[in-house]
């Protein structure tokens, strides 16, 4: 993939593919998933087919999900991992939610909200994946028992309704700071954008001369 | 059944004892559920199970299979030293005054005339003693120690409490909660009825079991009676119907005997059949013997039997043994005696004893046909259907015939129920395939035969060439045209013999079996079906089930034999003075003109109450038999005899163990087992899921109750290590069956004679075809030995051993013998005809 | 004839819209089950395979005289039958029916998330139309007594349908019909009490002092109910639930959680939006870009200086 001169590269593009493999996996399994959580939602049951189709992928997407995720997990996570900044960045959250992020303490790469979305989906995805395999009719629906089911099908919901509440932040989030779709969409991002959201990773990549998106990248950066 | 199925409503107490009504007769058992809720009635169950009748039981008995006598002569002695008889009832209705001869004896378990060589008895020390008139001589008073009832109670003394426990195995307090609620129903008002079936025939004192229960019933008053009666639960559809039209091979029909050999002339065949009375007065209505007998002779020969030639006498066969039953005829199949067979609406390789020695006998035949509306195991004997029919077709030379019968639903008649009823049915669907009606095969094999006789002749082809055959299709009689003919009708004009006034027009159909004459001018196939089938039209297709004073008979419902009763020695439900016992329920009573009520009076209608004529107008007494006279084999009194496989001893009298008079061929003596080998009780039975063999070919019901398997207590299938659900081998002395073991509670050890004794049940519905799983057959194991009278196999008690084991090797059967089509595919051994 | 039993339902899966509610003129029926007049014949058993055509998979003997060993889809009753022995070592064979309960409060029909899949009559009879199931199996979850089986050919739940077929047309269901002792009997519920009064009235007589109606409150009462000779311990009947419920976690699920939920979504919505009213976006300005852009010359210059 080519970048525009002078910008600075986000996300790889196996990063924006796994990226939005991910998304849309759970976006289809946001819909069907609601469709059968409640019944305001089960219209959405059409968007698959008929209800027995939308029964039938659900399970399947969700293997997807979990598959899909464990790559960006992969890609992810060492820059995910916490630190003193986060502590000092959430509590300037006043500050980031009023736009005034030049008075917010620098972060890395991600900072704490970012960070809060990832752990979020990171802990809630297996607990779905898990659970959602108990209340799998077709391949695992002898497999435990009623009761068991039971807890799980209350335990997948509930983690669900976390999962969406954490997606719809993440969209929001996504929509709010303008250029992160750009990111997410092309991979690149102006200096400006690093140095306004993420000013120790841009620092970080000025010192080490990496493009981006990590320091250790080893190709040079480019005028 | 003396009573009806409806009757049984009428009950204050119901024994199921020998069968498992709500087994094998779910529908019938309504009635039992009724006597309880509307009645409050009590439900007894004595059985070696805890059976599905067991379960709604108000009182469950566990007993050794093949010790009911015991038992019910314990029952007898309970009653009679209680003083729980009806005495009025016995006194007046049943032998227990008459004097019994000088020479009558019983000892050490035989019965005086014991022919050891011949393993029978010279019955004539029998019987009464009788006076100059030829007269039972009788003491009302029964002071006479010689008289029945002292007679019976000296006999059954010797089984006390402990005595039928002992042998029983029965617990003492449950067998005595039985006794004092039985003697309950002594009292006048009260009727115990008795519900059985093959768990009683089914033992070598098969006949003798049901008569130790019949006297029970005469003791406390109980036969005739709304509610009452000795009730045989007949075990297929139209089983009473095989016996009364007579296909037992020493019957005809209507309960008439074949001749044997040594009545070669018809004068000497009478001699025995003329029944005059034992007591003054009686009715004995079988001295109409002869009317009846001429009737069925005119019935079968037409005007080839004529006073002239003794009614066509010498075209009947004469029996030269006592009878071809079904045991004998594959003792002579085995001894190459027998070669050909001919196996209507019948499966003996599932249905008689010792499979192998069927088997063996099968193969040993120039020809077998098959008629039946199934592929049934017989037909398919000598196919190798791997361990569950381990033939070699290629060692066998029997010729099959298969020959595709109709099925109930698929052709018009009627079947005869349990109750006596005549129902008709109709053709409810087309015959699938080749398959024809059993009247156009039979028919088809007589005009054969008859044109070959009359072509060629023959050693003695008058029987055959004179036999009438008046259908208006020769090559298919109609059912109707058939039930005609058993009813009967007029040859010539009928006049009453007492007026002269006409009675019957020439061919008139018969209105009932009174009208029967022994002068040629009425002829009847089967004199106790005369009623059924007269010019008002088929008394069998009535439909109409009024039940005028819900006393549970439905007079116009079908018909009854004989002459539309329903309730047998119905004239024994009222007292001497012919009031009704049961005052609430009455069955018949005495008007002062004559006899009126819900039934059909068993008695002369106009016979007053004061003419003292007895009510069991078929016995030359008129009373009921608690002394049996010569009509039972093995004694005039009940005995209990071990059976012929046991694991234990005769404690009453060890040198006599078994029935003395059941006949044992030589070949099967050496095929019974001891209990030193053996050492578990077997007993087969039918499961309500299936009905015999046949429902095996049905999915639903192969869905039911998919496979063979045997039912074992608990402590019998710890003793040896067998898993609910496991494979074990169950083996006696004549084959070896693998399958599942059922481990239930519902079968406990018995403390038979002071050691344990366990029981194992084997269910009998699987074979080598049809839809359910393949199994071997409980007959595998079963003994080849009969009841000394009747000689129904001994079905219910013989030894086993049972073995944890792993399952048989499976054998495609389906891919085996049959091709793709389901034909056999060694057809080339298969004939046609 | 789907169309006109529409009307009839009281109840409908999934849906939130008032019932109809002219055809109100009907009375509630009830099946009872007389569990001491029952003799574990399967005649019942046999006519349900026969009226819906039904036929499972024959198995293997199992240890059991329960065949099949267990409800599936093609098996919507099954005669269960349990060897029981009380403290004084008295042997009862108890024999049971086991189907759906028709519950008043029926469980299946709350987990359902499928509109008009699982729907009940005004007659109270609760019936599963196929050609709404979506196969989740969530009845299965939702049903206090274990009846609804999922079929792996169709994906679609099965279970008793009290006939609703025939009963729409006044007969009475297949095993009533069928039944030899008249263990099952059919009609109103009031009858149907009636007459299990009397019946236990004389199951105390005959000294079953425990005998009663298994009618169970905890689900609204049941339009199939038994008498039993223990109406104190109906787990004795292989395992009849002592006192059925819906689950508390179903409860949670398709209760508590639904709102919550719903709540909880709109409340991040609403919030992201009046967020995005008040706050605005968040863009990146030219002085973070000119920030930025000094930072690099800076790094490039150090750079090449040591270079």
């Amino acid at each position: 993939m080519s970048y525009p001169k002078g910008t600075i590269v986000r996300n790889s593009t196996l990063t924006l593919v796994n990226h939005w493999i991910t998304g849309l996996c759970f976006v289809l399994l946001t819909l069907s998933g609601l469709a059968m959580f409640h019944p305001v939602f089960f219209w959405l049951s059409n968007l698959f087919g008929s209800g027995q189709w939308m029964r039938a992928l659900h399970p399947w997407l969700g293997v997807c999900l979990i598959v899909s995720f464990l790559g960006l997990f992969i890609q992810f996570w060492r820059d995910n991992l916490w630190n003193r900044d986060d502590v000092e960045w959430a509590k300037s959250l006043d500050k980031v939610l009023d736009n005034r992020e030049e008075e917010v303490p620098p972060v890395g790469r991600f900072n704490a909200g970012q960070k809060a979305v990832f752990w979020g989906m990171a802990l809630i995805i297996p607990v779905l994946f898990v659970t959602g395999i108990l209340i799998w009719e077709v391949y695992f629906g002898d497999a435990t028992s009623i009761e068991t089911q039971r807890v799980a099908v209350l335990i997948h919901s509930m983690a669900a309704i976390g999962a969406i509440l954490i997606w719809i932040t993440h969209v929001y989030a996504a929509l709010w700071v303008k250029g992160s779709m750009r990111a997410m969409l092309h991979g690149w991002v102006t200096p400006g954008w690093a140095h306004r959201h993420h000013r120790k990773w841009f620092r970080s990549l000025v010192a080490s001369g990496s493009p981006g998106p990590t320091p250790d990248s080893t190709a040079k950066f480019r005028d | 059944m003396t009573n009806t199925w409806q009757d049984i409503k009428n009950a204050n107490v119901v024994i199921v004892m020998g069968g498992n009504a709500a087994e094998a007769h779910p529908c019938g058992f309504k009635w039992v559920v009724e006597a309880k809720i509307e009645n409050k009635a009590k439900l007894i169950v004595v059985d070696p199970r805890f059976t599905r009748t067991a379960s709604v039981a108000d009182v469950y008995a566990p007993i050794r299979p093949g010790t009911d006598i015991a038992f019910l002569s314990g029952l007898m002695r309970y009653l009679l030293t209680n003083d729980a008889i009806q005495h009025e009832y016995v006194r007046a209705y049943t032998n227990a005054s008459l004097i019994v001869k000088d020479g009558f004896a019983f000892e050490d378990g035989l019965f005086s005339g014991y022919n050891e060589e011949k393993r029978s008895y010279d019955k004539s020390s029998w019987d009464y003693e009788l006076d100059e008139q030829g007269y039972a001589k009788s003491d009302d008073t029964w002071q006479n120690p010689r008289c029945v009832i002292n007679l019976l109670k000296s006999h059954v003394d010797r089984y006390t409490p402990e005595m039928v426990s002992r042998i029983c195995g029965t617990p003492q307090d449950k067998y005595l909660e039985i006794c004092k609620l039985i003697a309950t129903t002594s009292a006048p008002d009260k009727a115990l009825t008795s519900l059985f079936a093959l768990g009683w025939t089914q033992h070598s004192v098969g006949a003798q079991n049901i008569r130790t229960m019949a006297m029970v019933q005469l003791l406390l008053g109980n036969i005739g009676v709304a509610g009452g009666g000795m009730n045989a639960l007949r075990g297929h559809s139209n089983i009473q119907g095989l016996t009364d039209i007579g296909l037992l091979s020493a019957s005809l029909p209507g309960y008439m005997n074949m001749p044997k050999d040594s009545e070669v002339t018809f004068d000497k065949y009478m001699e025995t059949k003329l029944f005059k009375p034992l007591r003054p007065g009686q009715t004995s209505y079988w001295q109409n013997y002869r009317k009846f007998f001429v009737s069925f002779q005119k019935a079968m020969f037409g005007s080839a039997a004529t006073a002239e030639n003794n009614w066509a006498y010498d075209y009947l066969p004469k029996l030269d043994v006592d009878g071809y039953d079904i045991l004998r005829a594959f003792e002579m199949m085995n001894n190459k005696q027998m070669n050909g067979y001919i196996c209507q609406g019948f499966n003996p390789m599932q249905a008689f004893p010792d499979r192998g020695k069927i088997r063996r006998g099968l193969s040993n035949l120039k020809y077998l046909v098959v008629m039946d509306p199934l592929d049934t195991e017989t037909a398919n004997f000598w196919q190798d259907y791997g361990p569950q029919n381990p033939s070699k077709p290629t060692e066998i030379q029997t010729e099959v015939f298969q020959l595709p019968t109709t099925c109930f639903a698929e052709e018009n008649g009627t079947l005869v129920n349990s109750a006596r009823w005549l129902q008709w049915h109709w053709k409810a669907a087309d015959a699938p395939g080749q398959a024809k009606t059993d009247l156009w095969i039979i028919a088809g094999l007589y005009n054969r035969m008859k044109a070959m006789y009359a072509k060629d002749g023959g050693a003695f082809p008058d029987a055959l060439l004179n036999l009438t055959w008046t259908y208006a299709d020769p090559h298919e009689p109609e059912p109707e045209e058939v039930a005609k003919e058993m009813n009967g009708r007029a040859l010539a004009d009928v006049n009453d013999p007492a007026t002269g006034a006409p009675l019957l027009k020439a061919g008139q159909q018969l209105d009932a079996f009174a009208q029967l004459r022994d002068d040629g001018t009425t002829m009847s196939g089967c004199w106790i079906f005369a009623g059924s089938f007269t010019d008002k039209g088929n008394m069998t297709a009535r439909r109409d089930a009024t039940d005028p004073r819900e006393a549970g008979i439905a007079p116009n419902w079908a018909w009854a034999w004989p002459a539309n009763r329903r309730i047998l020695y119905n004239r024994a439900s009222a007292n001497p003075e012919g009031k009704a016992w049961n005052p609430a329920k009455p069955v018949i009573e005495w008007n002062g003109s004559k006899w009126v009520g819900v039934d059909v009076p068993d008695y002369g209608p106009t016979v007053k109450p004061s003419d003292s004529v007895g009510p069991f107008i078929m016995n030359q007494e008129g009373q009921a038999r608690l002394f049996a006279r010569g009509l039972m084999n093995e004694g005039p009194f009940p005995e209990h005899y071990e059976p012929f496989e046991s694991p234990s001893e005769n404690v009453l009298h060890p040198k006599v163990k078994n029935n003395p008079a059941a006949r044992l061929f030589a070949s099967d003596k050496e095929h019974m087992g001891a209990s030193a080998d053996f050492p578990y009780v077997g007993t087969t039975y039918r499961l309500t899921e299936h009905f015999h063999y046949w429902t095996k070919h049905a999915l639903i019901n192969a869905i039911l109750q998919p496979e063979e398997f045997v039912e074992i207590g608990e402590a019998l299938a710890k003793e040896k290590g067998i898993e609910q659900g496991g494979w074990v081998k169950v083996s006696s002395k004549r084959g070896q069956v693998i399958c599942k073991a059922f481990v239930t509670k519902r079968i406990k050890p018995l403390m038979v004679d002071g050691k344990p004794t366990h029981v194992i049940g084997c269910p009998i519905h699987w074979g080598f075809t049809g839809v359910a799983r393949k199994g071997y057959g409980a007959n595998t194991l079963t003994p080849f030995v009969g009841d000394a009278n009747t000689n129904t196999p001994e079905f219910k008690a013989f030894l086993l051993n049972i073995e944890k084991t792993s399952a048989p090797p499976a054998v495609d059967v389906a891919q085996g013998p049959r091709d793709a089509q389901g034909v056999p595919k060694s057809l080339t051994k298969m004939g046609s005809l | 004839m789907a169309d006109l039993q529409s009307q009839d339902y009281i109840r409908r899966s999934a849906t939130n819209l008032t019932p109809p509610s002219v055809r109100h003129h009907e009375l509630e029926v009830a099946k009872l089950i007389d569990v001491s007049r029952c003799i574990g014949c399967k005649a019942c058993q046999s006519a349900c395979m026969e009226w819906n055509n039904l036929r499972p998979e024959m198995e293997e003997f199992q240890g059991a005289y329960e065949n099949p060993h267990d409800l599936n889809p093609g098996t919507w009753t099954l005669m269960r039958f349990a060897e029981y022995e009380d403290e004084q070592g008295n042997l009862e064979w108890l024999i049971r029916k086991d189907g759906c309960m028709h519950c008043e409060d029926p469980g299946c029909l709350k987990a359902c998330p499928a509109p008009g899949a699982i729907v009940q009559y005004a007659n109270g009879i609760v019936d599963f139309i196929s050609e709404n199931c979506i196969g989740c199996g969530y009845c299965v979850k939702g049903c206090p007594f274990n009846i609804p089986r999922i079929s792996a050919q169709d994906h679609k739940s099965y279970k008793c349908t009290l006939c609703s077929d025939r009963v729409g047309v006044g007969l009475e269901p297949a095993c009533v019909k069928t039944c030899p002792t008249g263990a099952i009997m059919f009609g109103s519920k009031d009858d149907m009490k009636d007459w299990a009064g009397e019946r236990i009235a004389e199951l105390k007589e005959r000294g079953f002092q425990n005998a009663g109606l298994y009618d169970p409150p905890e689900v609204g009462g049941t339009h199939v109910m038994y008498v039993l000779h223990h109406a104190d311990k109906p787990s004795l009947y292989s395992g009849l639930p002592d006192k059925p419920h819906i689950s508390a976690l179903v409860g949670a699920w398709k209760g508590f959680l639904k709102p919550v939920a719903l709540a909880g979504l709109a409340f991040a919505a609403v919030g992201a939006f009046v967020h995005s009213i008040v706050a605005g976006p968040n863009e990146t300005t030219e002085a973070d870009e000119a920030h930025a852009r000094l930072e690099m010359e800076k790094a490039k210059r150090n750079g090449s200086a040591e270079s």
